[in-house]
């Protein structure tokens, strides 16, 4: 049976770990590779590594780290951040990243969906939303949820997969950072509308918002920063955890 | 260990090229027939679609290549479709090294996406690949399309229905999954292949 998959998420700004990292005996927290073959080792599925560098030289630092990264971990991961145009995918594909997520280029411009799914096929086009539940409607935020854009987020996740998303990465910016759990409700919709897999984001807190969020919100995959970067939750004792609680995890 | 990556045009040939390396095996990468027949063991990686990469392999002789090496071969996800008779994809007519067929997943509930992507199980594991207690164990994958179980299978996965994870006859070894992203039971897999 197709497992349930725990995705750690790591900030990069000029190549180094953005978050605070707490772990015991771990001294290399600000290398993003030192840190995501921690993660590997403690049972992460995949990882995901956001580019928050805005300046062209840290693009560059940015694919640097994607080839380290793709040479030191035999994991799936997933790179986002400034990514705008074809040729941008093509140099981290190239680097050596297996998908890319892209966010706020794909609403301005949803062709480049189709483009990427076109020359690299749809598993490799993660697209990621960012929407904030306001008087029961779920809205789409550009620019790291600093623009509203007024779109739906359940119109715009269909029109994302109908261009040849790969995947719906789904932050809710109503609940990420308060700790209290998934948008769970929201991701049910979304898993019933979709025929793609749904990522959830922004929420957890404890153990058991995993289990809700996939019991639940009919997730696909789980994604966490904070949680995991501070130590909160161990990897390996979450996935226990959920296999107990009957999700099933790779061990 | 001379180990040969058949280079063509498809994505994901360097994260072969990376998993290799971490074993400790620098392998090269070319498209030429007498470097690869030379070789101690060939990979035929892939990820693309079946029809124009068939073209491709035609149009540049590698088909017949491939064909008549007598090493340990190694396809993994779409080489391992290619190795097969016929593929559905774009109704391509491939290498016919295993003669069996390449569908299409249908989805028989809501649940079942298509693409398969992300971790399953290996079950009746039964070729030299899997020594090591691999039974049971997770790899990676990403694809739409699959082998269904027959004479030649040596490993099944569930997803759907039961289908061929792995394929092996005579020195040609294929994998549906990505044994380069397949964290340590991957390392474990391609440490089998580089000691047949």
């Amino acid at each position: 049976m197709l497992a349930k998959r725990i995705i750690p998420c790591l900030d990069i700004k000029d190549g180094k770990t953005v978050k605070g990292v707490n772990f015991v005996n771990f001294r290399d927290a600000g290398d993003p590779v030192e840190l995501g073959a921690l993660y590997s080792r403690e049972g992460a599925d995949e990882l995901v590594y956001l580019d928050i560098t805005a300046s062209h030289e840290g693009r560059k630092t940015f694919t640097e780290l994607v080839k380290k990264v793709a040479a030191h971990i035999s994991i799936p991961f997933t790179v986002g951040g400034g990514i705008n145009e074809l040729q941008d995918v093509d140099r981290l594909l190239s680097a050596g990243a297996d998908k890319v997520s892209i966010n706020s280029a794909a609403l301005r411009n949803p062709d480049l969906i189709e483009q990427i799914a076109k020359h690299f096929g749809s598993q490799v086009c993660v697209v990621a939303i960012d929407a904030n539940q306001e008087q029961g409607d779920w809205l789409c935020y550009l620019n790291g949820g600093r623009v509203p854009t007024g779109r739906s987020l359940f119109q715009w996740a269909t029109e994302a997969e109908s261009r040849g998303a790969g995947e719906i990465l789904f932050t809710s910016m109503t609940h990420d950072g308060v700790k209290q759990g998934y948008a769970n409700e929201a991701l049910a919709t979304l898993a019933d509308t979709l025929h793609i897999p749904v990522i959830a984001s922004g929420g957890a807190g404890e153990p058991v918002h995993f289990r809700d969020t996939f019991a639940l919100g009919k997730a696909d995959a789980a994604l966490a920063a904070s949680v995991f970067h501070f130590g909160e939750i161990r990897i390996s004792e979450l996935k226990q955890y959920l296999r107990q609680e009957g999700i099933n995890v790779r061990l | 260990m001379d180990v040969a990556i058949i280079k063509y045009n498809a994505g994901n040939i360097y994260s072969v090229d990376y998993a290799l390396k971490r074993l400790g095996v620098t392998p090269v990468i070319t498209a030429d027939p007498e470097r690869l027949r030379k070789a101690d063991k060939v990979i035929f990686p892939g990820v693309g679609e079946a029809f124009t990469t068939m073209e491709y392999l035609r149009a540049h002789q590698l088909d017949q290549v491939i064909k008549g090496l007598k090493q340990p071969v190694l396809g993994i996800c779409l080489g391992m479709q290619l190795m097969c008779q016929h593929s559905e994809e774009g109704n391509a007519d491939c290498l016919g090294i295993f003669p069996t067929e390449v569908k299409r997943f249908q989805p028989t509930r809501h649940e079942d996406k298509v693409p398969h992507m992300g971790w399953n199980t290996l079950t009746d594991v039964q070729s030299a690949l899997f020594e090591g207690g691999l039974e049971g164990q997770f790899v990676y994958f990403v694809h739409s399309y699959y082998v269904p179980v027959n004479t030649y299978t040596a490993a099944t996965t569930d997803y759907i229905l039961p289908f061929s994870a792995s394929l092996h006859k005579d020195n040609f070894y294929a994998t549906q999954f990505h044994p380069e992203k397949s964290g340590s039971v991957g390392e474990q897999i391609l440490k089998n292949f580089l000691q047949l």
